[in-house]
């Protein structure tokens, strides 16, 4: 049983980190426009002073 | 270029709604150091050609720093360096992404939305653990395990109630305070007792703790709101994104002559105005230079233009057709004819207020049941063992299983899966309750001028006219922007002569020099005849009679026809003239018809209705609709209905085809059945469960499989509704129609 002493609070600092990576991401506005981000992945990359397509 | 860009000829019709570039810098943000910001909406934009194409054009535009398509909200975020307003509006239009502003006090980050999703992000992190520790219990796990277990269960449950548990606790109060009782006073009593009674047994070592249960519970109904809530964000963000009708602000001419923009509030009576072709007439007021026509289809229903001149009264609303109008202002802003509709719709409002959800009558009933049994179970238990920890053990594990989990997805789910099948045939829900209330609607009533027809009139005698004339009269026809002029100027192939002048007089008609020929085109008095009507004239001299008619929306006679079918009796109600309503009439197979109503007559009617015990549905789309779309039991709105009236109705339609209105209704009809189906799978899962938990058979397990098969069973129920027959239809016209008609 003296695994669980190590192996619940692993589980919890895992479970935890994601939901904290979570939480930025939405504060960071990752998840203001996800329509359009589904979008942008089929555009390329447009670089600096580069006018054409 | 690509799919979506809409032609030139869209641009032709969306021409007279584009923002001016004074409003756009009234609705710029100043962010300091030099720049600022603005946020338009561009309902175009729907793809990643799109956002591409726009972005890029902008970007390259002087001054211009950062430019950003969020296509969920279809808005583009511009920002730009320096006092110069960037040409965005121009930019954008030219690209075929037709801007507008949108009304700033709705706009910024969702604050409430972003609560919801951290709740939860934090109920279900808290759900998954606790699950996971308990599934060890239930397989076993004894003693200091046990006890250590549910120790952790507890510490992670407690944020999670905290803080994804006052969403509930604070409308549950809300409710309570006011005396009134919705689903979430059970919710909140349920898992409040559920964590208390499950601390009480970790602290004593007991064997059977609730925690997963209450975070469970909790998670599941939170996914329910959150999706609500974007359904309804989405559904109102494409609202507001439709271009602004009544203008921000007017240009008014100092007694020095300056001439200085200013917004709406600040306009008082007796400032001279000048309003160009193209805009709407800002306030109440009085012409005092210039000539013109004036679309007042929005204003009183009718569907021709009339005729200005100097002394005549405007109304605010009107649309400005042909020529500049210096106006004298009568009234300020918040007396004007547009504040008046409002008041009156405000002081309408009947129906609706009146009207209480389901969910709401549901739970009036239930929470006492559910409170009244659980004390009984209490009570009973007492007097049959006299062991009070035991009578309240069991009591609190009747308060969790019937905690209302199902009931509480039963309504909400279900009203998502329609406001989204909705959203894919281009209708814009406001909110729940408004879809209850259409499928109750069993009479419905129509305006005509802008919502049966177009409010876009149609030249019906093109084959009495001689081609070689109708080359003339369409090249003529293509030099202004009279609605009668584009209605011809739809038949320019290109055959006509080259004019050497053009002149446009407003309120009167164009008039043309062609190798020494003079032509006219207009009012028949001007042009050279008697009587009345639109004609052409060669040198003075009759030579064509034209003849129009409003264009009716596409299906308007099917459509009505199901909705007489399925809804009940059509009437209509017009502010326009007796034959131009009988006309409408006959052509769409309406019976009962009232012309020339005053917005307060259209008010009268609905209550008179009402008062006969009938649920009204009431579509309109202009300000002289609105008192009545406020009165109605349900109201919809076209989507080029006037402002208040598109804010103040429940259903908005985008496309252009009338069937909008029996589609919105079966939908709601649906949902309806299935909104009774869950409550009645609900109540099952509650008569078998109860007696279990009663009887005092409840274990965390039992609680556990049980609140989840019926949540599942409920959602499983709800999906039905958007896996209809139709659907394949719903994704060709998702695929090709909502922005290009939200951009008009």
């Amino acid at each position: 049983m003296s695994m669980l002493l190590y192996l619940v609070p692993v589980a919890l600092f895992l479970g935890g980190a994601a939901l904290l990576a979570f939480l930025w991401a939405l504060r960071a506005g990752q998840y203001d426009d996800l329509d359009g981000a589904a979008e942008r992945i089929l555009l390329d990359e447009e670089k600096r002073g580069d006018s054409a397509r | 270029m690509s799919c979506c860009a809409p032609g030139a000829e869209d641009l032709a019709v969306a021409g007279p709604s584009l923002p001016s570039d004074e409003e756009v810098r009234f609705a710029a943000r100043d962010l300091g150091n030099g720049t600022s910001q603005i946020e338009l909406s561009v309902p175009a934009v729907h793809c990643a050609a799109c956002i591409q194409t726009v972005e890029h054009t902008l970007r390259l535009l002087p001054g211009v720093e950062a430019a950003r398509v969020n296509l969920s909200t279809r808005r583009v975020t511009v920002r730009w360096r320096g006092a110069a307003l960037p040409p965005l509006v121009g930019t954008l239009a030219g690209l075929g992404y037709v801007p507008n502003l949108f009304d700033d006090s709705q706009a910024g980050r969702d604050g409430t939305l972003t609560e919801l999703i951290r709740a939860v992000a934090i109920s279900g992190f808290a759900a998954g653990n606790i699950m996971l520790l308990s599934v060890s219990v239930w397989s076993g796990a004894e003693g200091a395990t046990r006890d250590l277990f549910h120790w952790v269960s507890a510490l992670i449950a407690l944020p999670a109630l905290i803080f994804a548990g006052r969403i509930y606790y604070r409308s549950a109060w809300g409710a309570l305070r006011y005396g009134r009782m919705n689903m979430d006073v059970p919710i909140a009593i349920g898992i409040t007792c559920a964590y208390a009674l499950s601390l009480y047994e970790t602290i004593n070592s007991g064997p059977h703790a609730y925690f997963d249960a209450a975070v469970t519970l909790l998670f599941f109904l939170l996914i329910g709101r959150t999706l609500d809530h974007v359904m309804r964000n989405k559904a109102r963000a494409a609202v507001l994104g439709l271009a602004r009708l009544a203008p921000r602000g007017a240009l008014v001419i100092g007694p020095d002559g300056s001439r200085d923009y200013r917004p709406l509030g600040e306009i008082e009576p007796g400032m001279r105005l000048l309003v160009a072709a193209g805009e709407r007439i800002p306030v109440d007021a009085r012409v005092v230079k210039g000539a013109s026509d004036l679309d007042c289809s929005l204003v009183t229903g009718e569907s021709a233009p009339q005729a200005i001149a100097p002394g005549a009264v405007v109304r605010a609303g009107t649309l400005n057709l042909t020529g500049p109008l210096t106006l004298e202002a009568q009234s300020r802003a918040t007396d004007s004819f547009l504040a008046e509709m409002m008041r009156m719709m405000e002081a309408a409002e009947g129906g609706r207020a009146r009207y209480r959800r389901i969910a709401d009558r549901v739970s009036q009933l239930y929470s006492p049941v559910v409170h009244l049994t659980a004390f009984l179970t209490f009570l009973g238990w007492m007097l049959a063992t006299g062991d009070w920890h035991r009578a309240i053990t069991i009591a609190i594990a009747v308060l969790i299983i019937t905690c209302p989990c199902a009931l509480g997805l039963a309504v909400p789910i279900v009203q998502v899966m329609a406001a989204r099948r909705l959203f894919e045939n281009g209708i814009m829900v406001r909110d729940g309750s408004a879809m209850e209330r259409l499928a109750e609607a069993d009479i419905a009533v129509f305006d005509k001028t802008g919502t049966l027809t177009l409010g876009q009139p149609r030249l019906t005698n093109t084959n009495e006219i001689e081609p070689a004339l109708l080359a003339v009269v369409a090249a003529l026809a293509a030099h202004s922007r009279h609605p009668l002029s584009q209605a011809i100027a739809v038949h320019d192939g290109g055959g006509g002569p080259v004019f050497e002048r053009i002149v446009e007089i407003p309120g009167y008609g164009i008039e043309a020099e062609a190798g020494g020929v003079v032509w006219r085109l207009g009012r028949a008095q001007w042009a050279g005849s008697a009587g009345e009507g639109t004609v052409l004239a060669r040198a003075g001299e009759v030579v064509a009679r034209l003849s129009f008619e409003d264009r009716i929306r596409r299906d308007a006679r099917e459509a009505l026809g199901e909705v007489e079918a399925h809804v009940g009796p059509v009437e209509m109600l017009s502010g326009d003239g007796e034959a131009a309503c009988t006309n409408v009439a006959v052509r769409t197979g309406i019976g009962r018809v009232s012309a020339q109503l005053l917005p307060t007559d259209k008010v009268a009617r609905i209550e008179e209705l009402a008062a006969a015990g009938h649920k009204v549905l009431m579509v309109g789309d202009g300000l002289n609709d609105a008192p009545a779309l406020g009165a109605a039991h349900v109201s919809m709105a076209p989507a080029t209905a006037a402002d208040i009236g598109r804010n103040a109705a429940d259903f908005v339609f985008l496309r252009e085809s009338l069937s909008a209105v029996p589609t919105a209704v079966d939908v709601a009809r649906k949902a309806g059945r299935l909104i009774r189906q869950n409550l009645f799978l609900a109540i099952v899962y509650n008569f078998f469960a109860v007696p279990v938990a009663i009887l005092g058979y409840v274990t965390p397990l039992i609680a556990a499989v049980a609140m989840s098969t019926s949540s599942i069973i409920v959602i499983a129920n709800a999906l039905r509704l958007s896996s209809a027959p139709n659907r394949r239809e719903d994704e060709v016209s998702a695929a090709t129609g909502v922005p290009a008609e939200e951009a008009r």
